[in-house]
Order: C-alpha cells, then sequence, then structure tokens
C-alpha cells in the first residue's frame, strides 16, 4: 500500500486499463493539451498517443454520442465531460441513447461506454457550476451510477466501470480530487464491484447513509459524535444505482436508525429514494424516523458565507443524529 | 442489340431491377404497414417512407455489406434495402416477439446486427453524433466499414448535426451523411425552417464535401453515395448528400397533413413517383418492360402480404421480456440483494 490522491487513482486507472487493453480510448474536452481540466488525464496523450486520447470540440452532445456510437462498435471509451453541470447537454445521448439501445433493439446491442465527470459544489463557482444532480442519472433505468469517494474506491471502480458492459457515470467530486488516501501499489491489481457498498466506519446506534464527498463528512461527524457517546456506523454506498441495498438494511437492523446524507438538494433526490428503501424494505427495525441531511433548496450561491450555509457540514450531520438517537447517560 | 449488356449508371439489367425490386418492396410494405396502423393492428407512431424510396434503395447499392447504416424513426425502407427480413420487420411493428426487436422497439427502432442496420432512433438528429462514434471505431480498429447516416430536413436545424459534421471534419470520419429534405419537418416548411435554401453552405461551413441530388431518381443518389463512399472508404473523409424528395403521405399515420395541400401532394405523386420515373428510364433505355416491371411488383406485394401473415400470425412478447436485455449485467437493477 502507499498514499496517493484521487486524482492520481483515477489517472493509474485509465493507464492500466489502456495498457490491458487496446479498445480503451479516452475522448473529452482538453484532456490532452490543455492537460485535463482538472489534471487527471495529464500524460495520458503523451503516453498514449492522440489517437486514443483524443481532444474534441466543446460539444458535449456529440462527445456522448459518438463515445455511445464507439462503445456500440467495438471500442471501450471513457468520455469525460468536463463537469456534470455541461451533463445536460449530453444528457439526451446518456439516457435517450445509451441507456435505451440495448432494451429497444432486443438486446442486439451493448453500451460499453464511461462517462467520467466532476459534480459538487464549496469551490465558490456558482449556481452553474456546483450542481450533483447524480439524482437525474440514477432515476434512469439502464445507467450505472458510481459515486467514489477515496482514491482506493475511485481506482478500483473506474476500472470495473471500463471493464463494463453497460454505460457507467463515473461520478467525481471537484473537492476529492486532492484528497489523499491507501491504494495498492502499482502492479498489484485489484477492482472494486460496481454493486457493492462499504462500511467505512462500523457503529452500532445509528446508520449514517452516504456517498462521494459527504462520506468524509459523515466520518468526521461520527469521530465527533463518539466523543459523545453515540456510535455511528458510515455506510459509503459507493454507487447509488445499483444500490448494495442489503448492506444498508443489515446495518439498520443492527442500529435502528438511520440518517441520510447527500450534498444535492433535498426533494424528490437520491436520498429520499435510498430512505424510501429503507421504509419500504426495513421499517419494522427502525426505531425513529429516518434524518436526512442535504443541501439547501436552492441553487449554489457565489459568496463565501453563502456557500457555506447552502451545503451540508459535518455539524448538521451531529444534530441530525442526535435528534433520532438517545443520549445515553449514566454510563 | 443485345438487351442484357446494356448498363444505366454502370449497373447491369441485374442490379437495375433489384433497385427497382426493393423500391416497390419498400412501397408495398408501407402500403400494408398503413392498413396494419388502421386495422389498430400496428400502434404508436408509423413514419412511412413512400415516395422516398429511390434515396435508400439509391444509397444503399453504392455499399458493401460490411458497411454500417444508421438511421432515423423513418427507417424501415433502409432496413429493407439492407436486407432485414420483411418478415421480422413487420413483426416488430406489430409488436410482437418474432420481431427485429424482440417487439420491445416497434416502429421507430429498427436494428439488426446481423445486416448493420445499427438503429432507428427517434431523438431528431441523435443518430449524427452515434454514427461519428461507429466511424470512429472503423477508423482506429482498422476496419473498412463505411458508415452511413440518414436524418430528415429537420435534423439539420439541431444542434447535434452541427457538432456532428464539425467532428467528422475534424477527426476526419469515414461516414455519409444523408439528408433525406422531404420539405416538412412534420409540419414545419423547409422555406419557414432554414435560413438558406440549400445545404451546400452548411457543408462548407464544415469543410466537407457536398452533394444536392434529385432525391427522386434513384440513380442519380446512386452515383452521389457511390462518389461518398468510395471517399470515405478511400480517404476517410466525410461527404453530405442532400437527397430532394417528397412525403407522399403524412410525417406519420397520425398527421392529417393540414400544412400543405392536396394538390400539391398530388402533383407530386403524378409527376414524380420514383418508381415511376425509374420504369421509364429502363422502358427508354431499352434495358427492361412492363412483364420486367409487372414481376418485381408481383413479387414485392406477394412478400409485403407474407410479411403480414407471418406477423399477425406471430405470438406476442413473453411478459416477462418486459424486464429483460436492459443491461448486460443482470445485477445492475436498482437494488442489489443478496442471492437468498
Amino acid at each position: 500500500m502507499r498514499v496517493t490522491t484521487y486524482r492520481e487513482a483515477l489517472r493509474e486507472a485509465m493507464r492500466e486499463e489502456m495498457q490491458r487493453d487496446e479498445r480503451v480510448i479516452i475522448i473529452g474536452e482538453d484532456i490532452d493539451a490543455y492537460g485535463g481540466t482538472y489534471a487527471v488525464t495529464k500524460g495520458l496523450a503523451e503516453e498514449f498517443g492522440r489517437d486514443r486520447v483524443r481532444d474534441t470540440p466543446l460539444a458535449e452532445g456529440v462527445i456522448a454520442g459518438a463515445a455511445v456510437g464507439a462503445a456500440m462498435s467495438g471500442l471501450r471509451p471513457v468520455a469525460e465531460i468536463m463537469t456534470i453541470n455541461f451533463s445536460l447537454l449530453a444528457s439526451d445521448q446518456i439516457i435517450n441513447t445509451a441507456a435505451k439501445v440495448r432494451y429497444m433493439f432486443g438486446g442486439q446491442t451493448n453500451v460499453p461506454v464511461v462517462f467520467r465527470m466532476p459534480a459538487g459544489g464549496g469551490a465558490q463557482r456558482g449556481a452553474q457550476h456546483s450542481q450533483m444532480l447524480e439524482t437525474m442519472y440514477a432515476h434512469v433505468p439502464g445507467l450505472k451510477v458510481v459515486m467514489p469517494a477515496t482514491p482506493y474506491d475511485a481506482k478500483g471502480m473506474l476500472k470495473s466501470a471500463i471493464r463494463d458492459e453497460d454505460p457507467v457515470l463515473l461520478i467525481e467530486h471537484e473537492l476529492l480530487y486532492g484528497v489523499r488516501g491507501e491504494v495498492p501499489d502499482i502492479g498489484e491489481e485489484y477492482t472494486v464491484p460496481l454493486n457493492r457498498g462499504d462500511i467505512k466506519r462500523e457503529g452500532t446506534d445509528v446508520t449514517l447513509v452516504t456517498f462521494s464527498r459527504a462520506v468524509h463528512l459523515c466520518l468526521q461527524a461520527a469521530e465527533e459524535l463518539a466523543h459523545e457517546g453515540i456510535s455511528a456506523e458510515v455506510v459509503d454506498l459507493r454507487c447509488i444505482r445499483p444500490i448494495d441495498l442489503d448492506l444498508v438494511l443489515d446495518s439498520v437492523k443492527k442500529t435502528n436508525r438511520a440518517v441520510v446524507v447527500e450534498e444535492g438538494w433535498k426533494y424528490y433526490g437520491a436520498g429520499q429514494g435510498i430512505a424510501a428503501m429503507i421504509y419500504e424494505y426495513g421499517f419494522d427495525d427502525l426505531d425513529a424516523p429516518i434524518g436526512h441531511v442535504t443541501g439547501v433548496d436552492a441553487p449554489a450561491p457565489y459568496a463565501k458565507n453563502l456557500e457555506k450555509a447552502a451545503f451540508p457540514t459535518h455539524t448538521d450531520i451531529v444534530a441530525a443524529v442526535k435528534k433520532i438517537t438517545p443520549v445515553r447517560s449514566g454510563r | 442489340m443485345v438487351i442484357r449488356d446494356l448498363t444505366l449508371a454502370g449497373l447491369n439489367k441485374e442490379q437495375l431491377l433489384n433497385l427497382h425490386y426493393t423500391m416497390l418492396l419498400m412501397r408495398h410494405f408501407e402500403e400494408k404497414a398503413a392498413e396494419g396502423y388502421t386495422l389498430g393492428k400496428i400502434g404508436g407512431f408509423l413514419h412511412l417512407y413512400t415516395g422516398q424510396e429511390a434515396v435508400g434503395s439509391g444509397v444503399n447499392l453504392a455499399l458493401e455489406p460490411n458497411d454500417v447504416v444508421i438511421s432515423s424513426y423513418r427507417e424501415h425502407g433502409h432496413a429493407l434495402a439492407k436486407g432485414v427480413d420483411p418478415n421480422a420487420l413487420m413483426a416488430e411493428l406489430y409488436g410482437r416477439a418474432s420481431g427485429v426487436s424482440k417487439g420491445r422497439g416497434g416502429s421507430m427502432h429498427i436494428f439488426s446486427k446481423e445486416h448493420k442496420l445499427f438503429g432507428g432512433y427517434a431523438i431528431v438528429a441523435a443518430q449524427l453524433p452515434i454514427a461519428c462514434g461507429y466511424a470512429l471505431s472503423a477508423k482506429l480498429l482498422k476496419e473498412n466499414f463505411v458508415t452511413v447516416v440518414y436524418f430528415g430536413d429537420g435534423a439539420v436545424d439541431e444542434g447535434a448535426f452541427h457538432e456532428a459534421l464539425n467532428l467528422a471534419t475534424v477527426w476526419q470520419l469515414p461516414v455519409v451523411f444523408v439528408c433525406e429534405n422531404n420539405l416538412y419537418s412534420m409540419g414545419m416548411a423547409v422555406e419557414r425552417a432554414w435560413a438558406v435554401s440549400s445545404l451546400e453552405p452548411r457543408a462548407k461551413a464544415y469543410a466537407m464535401d457536398f452533394e444536392q441530388v434529385n432525391g427522386m431518381n434513384a440513380l442519380d443518389v446512386f452515383q452521389a453515395a457511390q462518389k461518398a463512399v468510395k471517399r470515405a472508404r478511400e480517404t476517410s473523409r466525410p461527404t453530405l448528400i442532400e437527397a430532394k424528395t417528397y412525403r407522399f403521405r403524412g410525417h406519420s399515420m397520425a398527421d392529417p397533413t393540414a400544412y400543405r395541400s392536396k394538390e400539391e401532394a398530388e402533383q407530386w405523386r403524378q409527376t414524380s413517383d420514383p418508381i415511376v420515373l425509374f420504369e421509364n428510364a429502363l422502358r427508354e433505355a431499352g434495358i427492361a418492360n412492363t412483364e420486367d416491371f409487372k414481376k418485381n411488383d408481383d413479387r414485392a406485394l406477394q412478400i409485403a402480404a407474407k410479411a403480414v401473415e407471418f406477423a399477425d400470425s406471430s405470438p406476442l412478447p413473453d411478459l416477462q421480456s418486459l424486464t429483460e436485455d436492459i443491461m448486460v449485467d443482470p445485477t445492475g437493477a436498482i437494488a442489489w440483494r443478496r442471492p437468498r
């Protein structure tokens, strides 16, 4: 094991898969000459050539459509969409094509494509550059939506995504690229499955169900709660479609309490969907209503103080947990 | 004079009569489909190719079996030309298990892996970027196929058209863009929708070779397609073809065609029917006669009628197939549960 960044881990995943399989190509805006908007693809064009690492015009629709068509005809494209906000321009091809063709063409084709894109706020990038939007894609049958929180998961899941026969959206978080964590040494092959969550911290009193950057907030909150005598279990879903529901339900069976934590908006979103699944399949195990910590129901603001108030913090999570978890006195 | 040695556009009698047959098959198939729709056997949207037969049949004659065709929702004709079984095609329209797409696609989503007819797409212009992807595969995987993508005059107003043409030139993709300009995008007349009256300036804007052809003349279409396909195959360069045509029926079966006069449509049918025009050309060249045409007509009608019989007697899709083939990975469904 060694310590590396989320960004490096993603790059290693692509490098290794490109070495392993000549059909793997990367297309996207500013992935070559610029070095990658978030420097994830830096150096790959030099290493693999400009046939396989292709800068595109600023045209998300054709980036996505060409990636889908290439995937249907034998290549294994990784399409980098500069941010999830711009993916709305690609969403026709993602939702209307990638997610549909296998089904509507009677199983005659499949779309082994990966769409990588950063999401999230917290860097004062304003309303049009700070959205999560994973909910929109997770709603759609035919897509896999993967949201790793650590370098280990990012590398292992991107490798799995590239090898996967179905369309996968790997949604990164702008504030995670610099996060460091343990990753097996180069040459030590591993992958992380796309349908399994991970217990990032074990606990007994309450289950925090979360994904992406919010995992780190939950871990911070769990640490603080531990000082107050509350043992929180952090379930990192890692992928929200498909969702490792058994992992969540088993945890809730143990703790009898759940708080769903996400950065995105509260209503009609992934978090409410997850809560609904817990209610539907694990209602008898619940001793309290499910808590829900989310971003504020407003477009992301620019001003630093406003933005700070717009996104959830570990303090919000601590408060939400305390609301449904009795503090054990007299211990 | 020995008739069998005569050629037109470099095609011999057999090839020419095959082209004639293809157009007639399209015509009769669509008429049978219209009947099926009227009888309530076919649901949803049904966009017929009637009147545009010269385009799909002419282009297809320039293709090798290994070449790829991608189309819009008005794709029955393209599928038939590419060799898709009329029975399986009609069965798809009828929503039957024996349909090309197992009855899950319908009229707008025809796909045949075997015939490299890779989809009818029903989001206008979405198929152009997809075609660029196929062409990219041809280029990078060194497979020498050409990708032809069909679309209507409405598609050229979508952003996807412009993004795709630009990328095709920038990346030098072996693709042929075929616009079937039938003068109306649903009810919107081309002269009301286009800032320019021809596609030529749009092709020029993307430094792309362009050809405008009479889409009612199958041989004109064939010759333009031949050049474009050769260009793609030999030099990996894209082409835009504008085939000027006319759909004799409405946009779909649900269209009462209020936006154009009956006289206008009738005029086109009387003077520009691509099948009649082609027959006249063959007759004038002394290549074929009414008897040849009658033979093709009977055969096409018979095949179309048999397709209806096949479709109508085919079983409905099994209800179990409702959630099949959503993904390759069967664990890709929303919630992963431990095997119990």
